[in-house]
């Protein structure tokens, strides 16, 4: 490793470069390989106002939870195994998400596309004719130029101040390695946002020459170009997928999900689990994991 | 079969015949019943079709729901998903928390959007769905607070609209069929609006009608929807071995 070149920061060095107000999109799908220790690290800054940008998990719902979200841009949010988000669903309900900016998910996909490739919008068919054009009155249509003639939604470019995502593997410099068995669009994440704060959470930091040991070279889709940043954050997605490394913690995304049924009880979530630095996030895991392997044992 | 059929299975029978002529197309199913009915399809009369773990995979032979000890026939990953729907080479069966006339259906939320009484997932695919490919709908639940006037999010595009967008999605656009815990419906009639296919065993024309809240177009003679053969009572054992139809659809 050339420690001259490394990109390797930790996750407050990376949250302090966010500023409230920024459009901040976030990789992963629903509750899968989300970067989840850069979401916990926001959560402890002092920022606010943000856009949002996510194919939607528990990330938005902790931000929503925390205040920290103006603008939402979203196709859904969901927990995958539970379909509907605590925190996400009583945001909406008591209005306090000021600017929700709802799209069908390929809509989404094709806003940071266009993002990536620095062109106005893309046209698709995705949204005409559905309610998406009801709420979103800022959205135009564009007509063929050729024979055709056919109108078609020109879905805006999203543009990104910052990008989360998490990867199986990267090395200091930020080439980096899903082994999972979807990328999601985290490429377009890293791809929509300008350079600065591009973020990459790890696994596993390792070295260049290591990067085909695991998995085949179609696995390297975000290279360093493409990335500021690298985080090291071992279970760093938790409590979502991380395919292979590790599966989704269902036990843990239920205590999430019963936690936050009213303020007290989010409240002693939050203290047990939030309130402290990403090491203490897993340990209080850990401790909370123990509790409930001995109570098991104990109810045997 | 001397016995009755369940009605899990009667209802598995016809989310299967939705795909039925699909050919080599991608069956997607969201949830439990649709997933059941393109793998029973497949293992049956539509033997071409495409179907996939739930995850990112095409599984070939008769994956149980929840297995994972299945042979991989190709990958989609969410992206090629986009592709393959965008390009028309897909057939979705979907869920849906209200459906109106003409099949326009809301998985979002109930109540105004911009600050809704229940919010739900969210649009999803649905909008890109039912302009693009087959759509079909299963609801577990047969009722007038389902079966509404007035969809109060519309996240997927029923005929009504799509006639309005004209040009391509016009011609296109296909909703097939909605299955639900009575009857089979589809939107076989001049001006696409729901029809009534048929009712399950057991069940009255009129117990339709009641939990319906719009009128539906009801033919002179309404068939009882078919039992599962023989062949498809297996194919459902080896697809859904832990019965996990008999929690969504309780006899």
């Amino acid at each position: 490793m050339n420690d001259t070149r490394s990109k390797v920061i930790t996750e407050d060095q990376a949250i302090a470069t966010i500023e409230s107000g920024m459009t901040i999109g976030i990789g992963g799908w629903g509750s899968r390989r989300k970067p989840m220790s850069l979401v916990r690290a926001l959560l402890r800054s002092n920022v606010s106002d943000l856009t949002v940008v996510s194919y939607g998990g528990p990330d938005v719902g902790l931000l929503c939870a925390a205040g920290k979200v103006r603008r939402l841009i979203y196709g859904f949010v969901s927990l995958d195994s539970i379909a509907l988000e605590p925190h996400f669903r009583a945001a909406r309900q008591a209005g306090t998400i000021a600017e929700p900016v709802e799209y069908d998910e390929g809509m989404l996909q094709w806003g940071l596309y266009a993002g990536s490739l620095r062109l106005p919008f893309l046209p698709t068919r995705a949204g005409l004719g559905s309610g998406v054009m009801d709420v979103n009155p800022s959205l135009k249509t564009v007509k063929s130029p050729y024979a055709d003639g056919e109108e078609l939604l020109a879905v805006p470019a999203i543009r990104l101040d910052a990008a989360f995502v998490h990867m199986n593997r990267a090395d200091a410099r930020g080439n980096a390695q899903y082994l999972g068995p979807d990328l999601y669009f985290d490429d377009l994440f890293l791809g929509a946002c300008e350079p600065g704060r591009r973020f990459v959470s790890t696994e596993k930091i390792i070295a260049t020459e290591d990067l085909l040991k695991e998995g085949t070279f179609h696995t390297l889709r975000i290279n360093r170009a493409m990335v500021d940043g690298v985080i090291h954050a071992p279970n760093g997605a938790h409590f979502t997928t991380c395919e292979p490394d590790y599966g989704r913690d269902e036990a843990f995304q239920k205590a999430y999900v019963d936690a936050a049924r009213d303020a007290d009880s989010w409240k002693a979530f939050s203290d047990r689990f939030l309130s402290g630095d990403e090491s203490s996030y897993q340990s209080a895991v850990s401790a909370w994991r123990a509790e409930v392997a001995a109570a098991k044992e104990a109810s045997k | 079969m001397s016995d009755s059929p369940a009605l899990a299975d009667v209802i598995a029978v016809a989310c299967a015949e939705a795909w039925r002529g699909d050919g080599e197309i991608f069956a997607s199913g969201m949830g439990v019943m649709q997933m059941l009915g393109a793998r029973l399809a497949r293992a049956t009369f539509e033997p071409d079709l495409m179907v996939s773990d739930g995850e990112a995979f095409y599984v070939a032979g008769d994956l149980p729901i929840g297995g994972t000890d299945k042979t991989v026939e190709g990958w989609i990953p969410f992206r090629s998903v986009f592709d393959t729907l965008a390009g028309g080479r897909r057939h979705v069966m979907m869920g849906a928390s209200q459906i109106d006339k003409y099949g326009n259906s809301n998985i979002a939320n109930i109540g105004p959007w911009a600050k809704p009484k229940a919010q739900l997932l969210g649009v999803r695919g649905g909008p890109g769905n039912t302009v693009n490919n087959a759509t079909s709908f299963f609801i577990p639940k047969h009722q007038s607070s389902v079966f509404v006037p007035v969809v109060d999010m519309v996240s997927g595009v029923g005929y009504d609209r799509a006639k309005k967008i004209g040009g391509f999605i016009a011609k296109r656009h296909d909703l097939r069929r909605v299955v639900t815990n009575l009857a089979v419906l589809d939107f076989a009639t001049p001006d696409n609006a729901m029809r009534l296919v048929s009712v399950h065993p057991g069940v009255n024309v009129s117990d339709v009608v009641a939990n319906t809240g719009f009128d539906l177009v009801i033919p002179s003679d309404v068939p009882v929807s078919r039992a599962p053969t023989a062949e498809e009572m297996d194919a459902i054992g080896r697809i859904d071995p832990k019965g996990l139809r008999h929690r969504e659809i309780p006899s």
